[in-house]
């Protein structure tokens, strides 16, 4: 089986995983990284939503072998020294999450959106959420979520990275 | 002024931290010491006879610890049903047995039929494809007409795949055919209520252990009800006694109806645990969950209502044929019949009723209570009869509705249920307030003049929650009671730890119930914490469904609390050498009536555990009370939606423009939570009525096994909604004054939107389509009227 070692979360990891061997396998069976979820088998649902490189990636769709080398965060890694990140706060503010289950992978999604569109129309939220399905909260609280993180790091000072 | 804190307060849930960081703790998440996996073979073909099996192959692969067969559950029952229907005749239901995997014959896509314990769920996966299975494909029942009509059985027990023929109320048949025959007007309509799969985002999964050394089985499973699972295994598959079986459901994603029941894959769990003597875990893949997961609704319906010369109604006639697939579920026989013929009054005085229900078997995964169950069938139905109605005799439907409605509470309805509160003119006054009825004229012009077709619809709905008391139950042929327990622990510090029967998938129970209890004990929110999902804390439950979470859940916790005030107010009158009828508590503080003399909750709290001053004659030390609640009646909750559409006649793609939702919940403890529910129920109403649909062809292959072919609504699909519950009755007959809000939008909503695209299509003289209304079935429509429009 190969070796591969990755960096999740800031913290170098390694494994010996089967060339079949998913990213989301090896997050949630080997290092025990279970908040990223499982939804469907098709790559539709988005549950399984990482950051590879900073970029989103369904973690069902990438081999774990593929990701050897890589950067990658979890929703394990978004909160900091006990404080939620932005998003996850405004989800919580916003009522964005009934049964949990989608919600890891929308917290990254919507992480992924911010980045790339600080200030993303309603619509545009919408859109970006095609990969993510929720069946609880009819996405009307994500969306607001969404739309009240994105005002909030507007109105932070900018951060070194 | 908004509350910050106790009932009607918007409490930020406390269980979102550890979903939001990754922390929560579904089946899946588990893994437990030695644990083997299983991956289960399931049936490719709808209908077959197993004509030769053979697992040698398959038990020699890589890392398989056992292969099992229908052989090895010989003595082992199949899964129950839960409910009892007796047929128009007398006679029960048809119950053909459910065995754990197929004995001689698979009866539906999906069918396990050899199950493969191993190392590793890959291990398990590869050893499967060696198992050796002929299988003779027998002809398949599929469509429910047919089915009835000497089509293929599916139990030779059960000719022309009948489970039951049904009449309700039977004695009103005769008098329902005279005043439609006689009536001024009858509005006829043929309408399918289309088979949805219930899809919550957490596919199924259960892990089951056994201890030899205390002989002691636990299941950890998704479950919104581990005590009724542990009932049902126990005592009618298993053969284990309560003490000797825990039932776990940690965090469960999502349920919906679909994790009510008990499945096979449970049972084999726990059974196979003992037998290879090491946990054995199983979860299921999105294609299975399409397959293995109890499926909703699949109605084909006849209504009639008839209508004297000012549109009152005079009398209400309907026939359904419902898809029971090929085993009876947990409630799956209830579903049709006492969750739906009771329903048929709906909102209005319609003073005769009558239904008859047909329950068919065909070679179809099991069908069952999906969120509403039997009420968004009923509710349709009606709301779709009323609306064709106003029409046909070109009347307002809003008017209709109004010259019908039931305006008099308590209202005994002809179809057995007796609605305690509500207010509908109130809910109707509401919607067309917020949806700016005043203003759609001018919208419907506007959309006109980009080449759009705008409609307007709208739909009430009743439904009959908190199910609900166990001797009318009882006697309509439920096996179980249908009350509440909880127990109040009041611990020495004055902190309160509630362990409640209900069960939290989704819908914030740690937050709600603490602030009721915290609310009626005047202490905070954050003293109080919510224990749920595990047999072995909780004294006894019969779960969450049917919006009964509050209403009976929360009333048992009322119950326990209450006991705790009076005897709690005992000990305070004790410590303050003052007679117990004088003490009054509020505030969190027991005080003498006309004194300034008080003493604090955590006093009264530390006195019952360090009873040195304390009146041991009378009470025992200790504030701990356990309650059962079995309700007075059902609960009502009723509203109004209404749904704006676009239609485009060049694509027949239906856009929801806008939608609007006046509900009466009763009492609300979480204004935010509450509106979450309705937000939730409309878009798995909307996705019913747009987009979601279960297909199965001719031979009975499901067309729609993933999220590819099955359309689950997204983002893009759904505007925000409006959302208003201040037309608001209390429940009359809970402590609470709270009705039940999970399902009502699921409930209310394809009706309305519906309703909304015919208005929409109205030019083209379109009096029905049935759900959903896909682009193609919406613009074959609009072609197929078009010389005739053209011709107008």
């Amino acid at each position: 089986m190969p070796g591969i070692s990755m960096t999740v979360n800031g913290k170098p990891v390694s494994g010996e995983v089967e060339g079949r061997t998913l990213l989301v396998q090896f997050l949630r069976e080997d290092l025990g990284l279970t908040g990223t979820h499982v939804g469907c088998d098709t790559s539709q649902c988005g549950a399984c939503t990482v950051l590879v490189n900073g970029e989103s990636v369904k973690a069902c769709t990438m081999l774990a072998a593929t990701a050897d080398g890589a950067q990658v965060r979890t929703i394990e890694g978004e909160a900091k020294g006990g404080a939620m990140s932005v998003v996850q706060a405004a989800f919580q503010e916003h009522h964005g999450l009934q049964c949990g289950f989608c919600t890891p992978g929308m917290v990254m999604s919507i992480t992924d959106l911010l980045r790339v569109n600080a200030e993303p129309s309603e619509a545009q939220v919408r859109e970006w959420l095609k990969g993510n399905i929720c069946r609880c909260t009819g996405y009307h609280n994500i969306v607001k979520a969404a739309l009240a993180a994105a005002a909030e790091l507007r109105a932070q000072p900018v951060a070194a990275e | 002024m908004t509350k910050i804190t106790g009932i009607g307060a918007s409490s930020k849930r406390r269980e979102d931290k550890r979903f939001l960081t990754g922390k929560g703790r579904y089946v899946d998440d588990m893994n437990r010491p030695g644990q083997a996996h299983v991956h289960f073979l399931r049936s490719d073909m709808a209908h077959g006879r197993i004509v030769s099996l053979d697992v040698s192959a398959a038990e020699a692969a890589p890392g398989v610890i056992k292969v099992f067969t229908a052989k090895d559950f010989e003595g082992v029952g199949g899964i129950p049903c839960g409910w009892l229907i007796t047929d128009r005749h007398g006679q029960p239901m048809k119950e053909p047995k459910h065995p754990i995997l197929a004995e001689g014959k698979v009866r539906h896509v999906g069918d396990p039929i050899v199950a493969v314990v191993a190392e590793t769920r890959a291990q398990a996966k590869d050893a499967a494809e060696l198992v050796e299975l002929e299988l003779e494909e027998l002809p398949a029942a599929i469509d429910m007409r047919a089915a009835v009509a000497g089509g293929p059985q599916v139990h030779d027990e059960a000719p022309d795949n009948l489970c039951y023929d049904w009449d309700f109320p039977a004695e009103s048949k005769d008098a329902v055919d005279e005043a439609i025959r006689n009536a001024h007007h009858v509005t006829v309509l043929e309408l399918r209520n289309n088979r949805l799969v219930a899809n919550p985002m957490e596919p199924r999964a259960a892990l089951g252990e056994y201890d030899d050394a205390d002989d002691m089985h636990t299941l950890w499973t998704t479950s919104q009800n581990p005590h009724v699972i542990r009932l049902l295994m126990g005592a009618f598959v298993l053969g284990l006694p309560e003490h000797k079986l825990r039932v776990v459901a940690p965090d469960v994603g999502g349920g919906f109806g679909s994790k009510i029941y008990h499945y096979a894959e449970e049972a084999f769990v726990t059974f196979a645990a003992k037998v290879v003597n090491r946990p054995v875990k199983w979860t299921s893949d999105r294609a299975e969950a399409f397959m293995s997961d109890a499926h909703g609704r699949d109605h084909v319906c006849k209504v009639e209502l008839a209508m004297d010369a000012e549109g009152h109604f005079l009398a209400l006639r309907s026939t359904t044929l419902a898809n029971m697939g090929a085993y009876l579920s947990t409630f799956a026989p209830c579903i049709p019949t006492w969750l739906h013929g009771t329903l048929l009054a709906g909102n209005y005085k319609t003073p005769l009723i009558f239904t008859n229900v047909r329950a068919v078997f065909t070679n179809t995964v099991p069908v069952d209570a999906y969120r509403g169950a039997g009420r968004p069938e009923a509710t349709y139905l009606i709301e779709r009869v009323v609306d064709k109605a106003a029409r046909e005799i070109g009347m307002d439907p809003a008017e209709l509705r109004r010259r019908n409605f039931i305006t008099q509470f308590p209202y005994q309805t002809p179809v057995a249920v007796e609605y305690d509160s509500g207010d509908y003119n109130a809910t109707l006054d509401k919607v067309l307030q917020v949806a700016d009825r005043a203003g759609f004229e001018a919208r419907r012009a506007e959309s006109a003049a980009r080449g759009k077709l705008r409609g307007f619809g709208l739909a009430h709905y009743i439904e009959a929650c908190g199910i609900a008391p166990s001797s009318l139950v009882g006697a309509l042929g439920a096996r179980a009671g249908l009350y509440e327990a909880a127990t109040v622990r009041v611990n020495p510090t004055g902190s309160v730890s509630v362990f409640t029967g209900s069960h939290s998938h989704g819908q914030g129970h740690e937050t709600t119930f603490a602030q009721v209890v915290a609310d009626r004990l005047g202490i905070e929110e954050g003293a109080v914490d919510i224990v749920h999902g595990d047999t072995s804390k909780v004294p006894f439950g019969m779960g969450t469904y049917g919006s009964r979470s509050l209403a009976v859940g929360g009333s048992a916790i009322v119950k326990s609390v209450d006991k705790i005030v009076a005897k709690a107010k005992k000990i305070a009158a004790h410590l303050l050498e003052a007679s117990e009828a004088d003490i009054a508590f509020e505030d969190g503080k027991f005080s003498v009536s006309g004194t300034d003399r008080s003493v604090a909750w955590a006093e009264v709290c530390l006195a019952a555990y360090v009873p040195h001053n304390y009146p041991l004659d009378a009470i025992e030390p200790g504030l701990e009370e356990t309650s059962f609640y079995d309700p007075a009646n059902f609960t009502y909750p009723s509203g109004a939606y209404v749904c704006e559409v676009e239609v485009d006649p060049d694509t027949g793609k239906v856009q929801v423009m806008s939608f609007a939702a006046a509900d009466d919940f009763g009492n609300v403890v979480n204004p935010m939570i509450v509106e979450g529910q309705v937000h939730g129920g409309l878009a798995q109403g909307i996705g019913q009525a747009l987009m979601e649909g279960c297909v199965y062809d001719e031979s009975g292959q499901l067309l729609t096994a993933s999220y590819m072919d099955y359309a689950m609504p997204l983002a893009r699909d759904l505007p925000s909604f409006t959302v208003d519950n201040s037309a608001c009755t209390p429940c009359t007959h809970n402590p609470l004054g709270v009705k039940g809000c999970g399902e009502a939008g699921a409930i209310g909503s394809p009706p309305a939107l519906v309703n909304a695209v015919l208005d929409a299509l109205s030019p083209y003289g379109i009096a029905h389509l049935d759900m959903p209304l896909t682009p193609s079935k919406v613009w074959e429509a609009i072609d197929a009227a078009r010389p005739a429009a053209a011709a107008e």
